[in-house]
């Protein structure tokens, strides 16, 4: 009884988070424009979404400013915090407390601020404005996810690699780099789809004639949105979908390995 | 035997905390030289300072009849095997191994002959693939000193390399690294708190505490004759009671006067206050009115091999502990008797005022 009431309450779950996105797959695939009457299978939206220079060129502006900003913000993030596990304590928590209000603050409050700084510094705001805005609002993530990796244990670590006759170089790049990358590669990843995910700060900090996809979105809401549009989430969807069934049958396959192994 | 470590007066401080005061220290080639002593005692920034991790505010530190204090950790002739091992997770046994190796740019075929020879050594033959969260605690304190005698050092430190382990496990390390030590016939500095494991490997003990050194001699020594009350209550229980010396030769404890071997020569002259310590296995068990002391017994525990028995004095002033093999009731009245060697005779810790007025001096 219990068992089937948990089964009973998963399936229901699944259906909310699941049901809107295969609705969303099968508009993209019809015929008509209509998002309630079904007319037939066609994948005139596919095409339209391929054809059509501004969507092509708003998928472009998102996902090379996420790689980008994703690329200087774990960079610089990483940077910070080998700098700050060599300041005092005082100093590294001080510092910490003003990597923390960023996260807190409104996305609002942090795209209209960095608006009027692009305005006041007289930045024409376009592609380069957008980047600087969205590696600024990454940096804190990446130095959230690397900080814990940077500890006690790296110092051992390191000390010990060093007491093998490892020069500190060498020891960092063996030894210090590979300690940190998990947390390098989740605040990669996090700033990465941050960036692909953000709207306001993009708004507020784009020109005119720049558009991401949620700016696009956006700016077609007061026209109607066009199933194109259904046809590019399903493809972003898909794309996640099969990078995490690949990172998962890669892990698998892993730990059989090294079962195995043993 | 040459000397092959020497510590000149070393004196280390963290920011207004002496760890270090004055630290006179002499390894020779091929000794089991071990640093006991509680925690905080210095034993490890001791171990640090040899090894290049920390430098010393005064002193200097003395490798093979070369001044070593400035040198990187990364040039010293020595190797450690760290705490927590500080092995390298994200490396396979044998790449944890080689790093050494592969640092001074030896050629794979060596390479691959050393781990060999080294997981053998340390009885892990074959194990060189596997990662490093498959092997146990036990079996990474061996790749711990794998890692380390690859790399053929002069001198290998050990930081607590068994506190990790079980009981079982550590006696049995403790056997291995007695062997492992007679094999590659390097010199061995080591530390622990652990009183038995120091007495059981070195030959040589140094006891530590609050940054000086207490004592240094064989374990014999150590045990048999604690310069004083610390070293005493240290290593292995011991009764620590006061006494006097009434007369050459002749101190009294507990109310009795006894003979000793400790006079005046010794720096005990008679009306002289002293410390006496007993250890608790030297106390023999004879009828009541029969020995030298009599008591009462009024704890008693079971600890494994022997019984651990409290007791107190006729006058109740004074509680002895003693270990037999044989049970006796609590409540039973019985004597004592110790031999005249087994009493040792030491000089009272100075008071604080005196000990002050020596730091002023």
């Amino acid at each position: 009884m219990k068992k089937t009431l948990g089964n009973i309450y998963i399936v229901i779950i699944m259906l909310f988070l699941y049901l809107p996105i295969l609705t969303l797959i099968a508009l993209s695939f019809n015929e008509a424009k209509s998002m309630s009457v079904w007319t037939g299978f066609s994948l005139r939206w596919y095409e339209e979404l391929f054809g059509s220079k501004l969507m092509m060129s708003a998928i472009a502006n998102t996902f090379s400013i996420a790689i980008l900003a994703a690329l200087i913000a774990t960079v610089v993030g990483t940077m910070a915090v080998l700098g700050m596990a060599a300041m005092k304590p005082r100093h590294e928590n001080m510092l910490m407390a003003f990597n923390n209000i960023p996260m807190l603050n409104a996305d609002i409050v942090t795209g209209i601020a960095l608006m009027l700084f692009f305005l006041m510094i007289h930045w024409p705001r376009g592609y380069m404005s957008i980047l600087f805005a969205h590696t600024t609002f990454c940096i804190p993530y990446v130095i959230l996810s690397v900080k814990p990796r940077l500890n006690m244990n790296t110092d051992r670590l390191f000390e010990a690699a060093l007491d093998l006759g490892a020069s500190e170089k060498y020891a960092f790049r063996k030894i210090v780099i590979p300690e940190l990358k998990p947390g390098i590669m989740t605040g990669f990843l996090l700033s990465f789809t941050m960036s692909v995910d953000d709207f306001i700060i993009t708004y507020f900090t784009r020109g005119a004639g720049i558009n991401t996809i949620s700016t696009l979105i956006y700016s077609q809401v007061k026209v109607g949105i066009r199933p194109s549009m259904f046809a590019l989430s399903t493809i972003i969807f898909l794309v996640a979908l099969v990078v995490l069934i690949i990172v998962n049958v890669r892990q698998k396959r892993e730990d059989m390995l090294l079962a195995a192994g043993a | 035997m040459s000397e092959l470590i020497r510590l000149d007066h070393i004196v280390k401080s963290f920011d207004d905390t002496m760890v270090l005061n004055g630290i006179d220290l002499s390894v020779a080639e091929n000794e089991f030289v071990t640093l006991l002593g509680p925690s905080g005692c210095g034993k490890t920034t001791t171990l640090r300072i040899i090894g290049g991790f920390e430098k010393p505010d005064e002193g200097r530190v003395w490798f093979d009849g070369k001044d070593i204090t400035d040198l990187p950790a990364n040039q010293r002739h020595l190797n450690t095997v760290f705490q927590n091992y500080a092995l390298f997770p994200h490396m396979t046994v044998g790449e944890n191994i080689a790093f050494g190796l592969r640092v001074k740019n030896k050629t794979e075929q060596y390479i691959k002959d050393k781990i060999k020879y080294a997981l053998k050594l340390v009885n892990l033959d074959g194990f060189q693939n596997r990662r490093i969260d498959q092997m146990s605690g036990g079996q990474q304190q061996r790749i711990a000193m794998a890692r380390a005698i690859v790399n053929e050092p002069r001198v290998l430190l050990l930081d607590e390399p068994l506190g990790a382990l079980d009981l079982k496990l550590r006696q049995e390390m403790q056997y291995e690294l007695v062997r492992l030590k007679k094999e590659l016939g390097i010199t061995f500095l080591y530390i622990t708190h652990d009183q038995e494991e120091a007495l059981t490997m070195s030959d040589k003990v140094v006891v530590m505490n609050e940054g000086y050194i207490q004592q240094q001699g064989t374990p014999e020594e150590i045990y048999d004759e604690p310069v004083n009350a610390f070293v005493a209550d240290f290593i292995g229980d011991s009764n620590i009671l006061d006494g006097v010396m009434t007369a050459e030769r002749v101190v009294k404890i507990d109310g009795t006067e006894y003979p000793c071997i400790d006079g005046t020569e010794q720096g005990f002259p008679p009306k002289r206050r002293v410390d006496v310590v007993i250890r608790p296995e030297d106390i023999d068990i004879v009828p009541y009115g029969q020995g030298q002391w009599n008591g009462t017994i009024i704890s008693k525990l079971f600890i494994g091999v022997h019984y651990e028995m409290l007791v107190q004095s006729e006058d109740g002033s004074v509680e002895w502990l003693l270990q037999n093999y044989d049970q006796h009731d609590v409540g039973e009245k019985i004597g004592m008797k110790v031999d005249p060697e087994n009493i040792q005779i030491m000089h009272k810790p100075k008071s604080e005022a005196e000990s002050a007025i020596e730091l002023d001096i």
